[in-house]
């Protein structure tokens, strides 16, 4: 099975310079413990899919020189804080203390390829692979040491880095026992995993150990790194959508812009290399200046863009179909609404930034990307160089709440690098760049219809769902990168990407005897790709709205019609916590407060959100006072990380369902910066409260998408609690409230 | 190209550059500090700020040729000579005040100018005084509370 044969070993690996986050010591609160030994039972469920392609302990982690241990995970830091929850996870089965546990992030050639980080799998894919990884590592090392010091298992206790005999006379650290090897072990099942009651680390509050860099001005983000001899660029996105480069003159570029070291024009892609950042801004201005582009089409008119999605569908694809929705949809207790989203930003604080250096043979690449290795394909096809011949560094960025621009960042310097080898080039966006070629969340209709018996159930459900396309992250097709579009021989995209993003949660998650759910995709006239919980954001504003309605018609208390349609117990606990919560809260006139359930993606996460606001007669204006949550994620691995999840995303979606919007007009996307495309400031932010229910003996859930669903619709049910005004289409503004 | 002496973080640095650089690409390009960060470049989301004399500015417009004897004070300045951080940023660590962290520059800034003028601001004083700076991640509620535990510690 293993083993360890002297001819294959490897070499210890030494600390690897990595710029991300080096971890300080921690406080000492975990330092002094009993040394005992945890009980540990067999795991026997399925290995996480991350686990296919990686399937062995070195994969996952490997012993330094030192005797610490050093994980790695194919996974990024988007400041989702999966950094601490894999090194608690690591720590956890391995008895370290956490600051004996080094994390390394996806790097292409080092990491397993684990695909994206993304729809708030980190935790089950890639900590869990970690933990069973780590699991199985500590019974091979208890197995070699009692080898070595000649003693049984039983009689050895392994903590804190070092195996020991229990009378205490002998002792080897885990660099000692491999003597220079890795463990080159399957993970199989049964694994002997820790029992939770004996939990040191996993579901406590455990502090980030970047933020403390974080406040010191520390490198952190790609923004941060430099090199020696590093240089700046930019690149001058194209007029519009489809605007071709039809002329550009640079006859005075460089007596009017000092630094410029380099223009590199290729089809409609113009790029400048200037010594310093701000000279390569300056370029860049001239250029713009002095390029001539060809217009191309008109978006739709704003005021009818969804009508015109309805004109450009595709047929009805029936995605799940039970009982006969048809028979009872004749019964007088039917109704129907109509609920409607616009685009909207991923909007991150931090323009996306690339860097890459070509060094004669390898193309390195520093990205922020969220799949470094897809990234890798789509980039090779773009540029028609090996994948071997590209290497890539996952290095934080700002946080980015999706597929955004990172890639296209990275695409850019790839490009540059090649035509001014031998340095490292540093493309970073503008505010305006970011703004008007992010590939935003898409604009989508959601049509329900349900009807009611006597007794106020549902007897039969409808929804029908129009989207575009959830997911034109860049992989094998490298038209999913912008540039390829832009260069000499440009290339369309070919496919429409992840389409069941746009369903997702379309199913309401209750039980209804006949149920009906239908998709109608387009390509709409937007650049679109993932944001943030893709189609269950939308599709719960709807359904979650509806049930109001349908409660309202059936006279009965939201949260009591929600848990008579509810058999799932820890769906009804979300919900009944939820109540008991909100219980003592007094409303006043003008005042409401509003719930909405969800279970992200009908199969993970449940939340439960109540929002109480206020809404001014007479401007309209909606203020939330306070939003509650209660969530279930399973077993949690960070209490404090999945707290600060779920505030972070219920008050970015408050966000999205009060402000936001992407506005287009002609050719242009007219959303170019903050003030066009406002989104919540300080004044603005609502109290939040979450709680959250551990289920220690169920699997761990991700939690970076959960609270956001149910936000939307509790916001809209408050308001019209408050106002008597029920918004269907996003956002809720005060004029649509007044109107 | 002209030169510019700055007082930065209790040091003089000289620069030389055109007059129209803004202080955020002195800041970070020249004098490798990390601190101020870009965000918009049009005085908009406040990731850039710094203290000049003492008081939270965006770093992305101004001008370096403005600057003359003015103080500048970036994140890296604000620990003391110990390195002992100062008691705002260190509310933000023990509130865990952040996701990614790339607002936390104008954040902290922006809540040392305010303490300093009102050192026991009310929840909506702490508001406004944060209103030009955005935060994407929605870290928001923690930092409210991170600066209201800062006032009690100054
Ligand atoms: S970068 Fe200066 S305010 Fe945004
Ligand atoms: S923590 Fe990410 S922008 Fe504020």
């Amino acid at each position: 099975m293993i083993e360890l044969p002297k001819t294959s070993r490897r070499k210890f690996l030494r600390n690897i310079g990595y710029i991300s986050v080096g971890f300080p010591l921690l406080s000492s609160c975990f330092a002094e413990q009993d040394q005992k030994i945890a009980a540990r039972i067999n795991y026997d469920g399925n290995l996480p899919g991350s686990m296919r392609n990686a399937s062995k302990v070195n994969a996952w982690l490997q012993v330094l020189e030192n005797g610490r241990v050093l994980v790695f995970s194919g996974k990024v830091e988007l400041g989702q804080g999966i950094r601490m929850a894999i090194c608690q996870v690591a720590a956890e089965e391995l008895d370290l203390e956490l600051d004996q546990v080094e994390v390394h992030l996806a790097e292409t050639g080092v990491t397993p390829d684990e695909g994206y980080t993304a729809g708030s799998g980190s935790v089950p894919n890639s900590a869990m692979s970690v933990r069973y990884a780590a699991a199985t590592a500590r019974q091979k090392l208890l197995e070699l040491a009692s080898d070595k010091l000649k003693t049984s298992i039983e009689n050895l206790i392994l903590y804190g880095g070092k195996v020991k005999s229990k009378n205490g006379n002998q002792s080897l650290n885990f660099a000692e026992i491999l003597e220079g090897a890795q463990i080159d072990l399957e993970v199989t099942r049964p694994v002997p995993v820790k029992i939770n009651t004996e939990y040191r680390y996993v579901g406590k509050s455990i502090h980030r150990k970047d933020i403390p860099k974080m406040v010191r001005g520390e490198a952190i983000y790609i923004q941060d790194l430099r090199f020696p001899g590093m240089v700046h660029a930019r690149v001058l996105r194209p007029a519009s959508y489809q605007a071709k480069l039809l002329s550009i003159d640079q006859s005075d570029l460089t007596s009017q812009v000092s630094g410029v070291l380099k223009t590199h024009i290729n089809g409609s892609f113009v790029g400048v290399i200037a010594e310093r950042e701000y000279q390569a801004i300056q370029a860049e201005n001239f250029l713009r200046r002095k390029a001539k582009w060809s217009s191309g089409t008109e978006f739709p008119e704003e005021k009818n863009l969804f009508d015109h999605i309805k004109s450009i569908a595709d047929p009805a694809r029936n995605v799940r179909e039970e009982g006969i929705v048809s028979s009872e949809f004749s019964s007088k207790n039917t109704i129907k609404a109509k609920y409607t989203k616009p685009y909207i930003m991923h909007g991150s604080i931090g323009p996306a930034c690339g860097i890459a250096k070509y060094d004669g043979e390898t193309l390195h690449i520093w990205s922020h990307s969220q799949g470094i290795y897809p990234m890798r394909r789509a980039i090779s096809g773009m540029l028609k160089m090996e994948e071997s011949k590209i290497h890539v560094i996952s290095v934080p960025g700002a946080g980015c709440f999706g597929h955004s621009t990172a890639d296209d960042a990275a695409a850019d310097a790839a490009i540059l690098a090649l035509e001014y080898p031998g340095k490292h080039i540093r493309v970073q966006w503008s505010r305006n760049d970011e703004h008007t070629w992010e590939p935003y969340g898409t604009a989508m209709i959601m049509e329900m219809e349900a009807s009611l018996d006597d007794q106020g159930k549902i007897t039969a459900w409808k929804s029908d769902v129009w989207t575009d396309s959830h997911s034109l992250r860049p992989d094998s097709d490298p038209a999913t990168l912008l540039d390829t579009r832009y260069l000499e021989n440009p290339v369309q995209l070919k496919g429409r990407g992840y389409l069941g993003g746009g369903h997702r949660n379309a199913d309401p998650y209750y039980d209804f005897p006949n149920m009906q759910v239908n998709a109608y995709f387009f390509e709409g006239p937007l650049r679109v790709s993932s944001l943030r919980s893709l189609g269950a954001y939308s599709n719960i504003f709807a359904i979650e709205s509806f049930m109001d309605e349908l409660a309202e018609k059936g006279d009965k208390d939201p949260i009591e019609f929600r848990i008579a349609h509810l058999t799932d117990e820890r769906a009804i606990a979300t919900l009944k916590k939820l109540k008991d919560i909100t219980q003592s809260q007094s409303v006043k006139e003008g005042e409401g407060i509003g719930y909405a359930f969800s279970r992200y993606k009908n199969n993970t996460a449940y939340c439960s959100i109540a929002a109480k606001v206020k809404v001014d007669p007479e401007t309209g204006k909606v203020n939330i006072q306070k939003m509650w949550a209660v969530g279930d994620v399973g077993q949690i691995i960070n209490l404090d990380g999945i707290k600060n999840q779920f505030e972070g995303g219920m008050i970015q979606a408050a966000s999205w369902t009060l402000k936001e919007q992407v506005r287009f007009s002609g050719e242009k996307i007219s959303s170019e910066d903050w003030y066009d495309y406002p989104i919540f400031r300080f004044p603005e932010i609502p109290e939040v409260e979450v709680e959250m229910i551990d289920r220690p003996n169920e699997n761990a859930e991700g939690g970076g998408e959960v609270s956001m669903p149910p936000t939307g619709a509790a916001i809209a049910n408050a308001v019209y609690r408050a106002s008597g005004k029920r918004v269907n289409d996003l956002p809720i503004t005060s004029e649509k409230i007044l109107g | 190209m002209p030169k510019y002496n700055l007082h930065i973080n209790g040091s003089q640095k000289s620069v030389e550059t055109e007059a129209d650089t803004p202080l955020l690409y002195v800041l970070r390009d020249y004098l490798e500090l990390n601190g101020p960060k870009f965000g918009c470049g049009l005085s908009q989301c406040g990731a850039c700020m710094v203290l000049i004399d003492g008081v939270a500015e965006t770093s992305c417009v101004r001008p370096v040729g403005s600057i003359r004897d003015s103080k500048i004070i970036t994140l890296e300045g604000l620990a003391d000579n110990n390195e002992k951080l100062h008691p705002v940023q260190e509310a933000f660590v023990q509130e865990q005040a952040a996701q990614c962290g790339y607002c936390l520059n104008g954040m902290v800034i922006a809540s040392v100018s305010l303490l300093r003028k009102n050192p026991n601001p009310n929840d909506s004083e702490i508001r406004e005084g944060l209103e030009l700076n955005l935060c994407r991640c929605s870290a928001h509620s923690r930092i409210l509370k991170a600066v209201k535990s800062a006032a009690k510690n100054l």
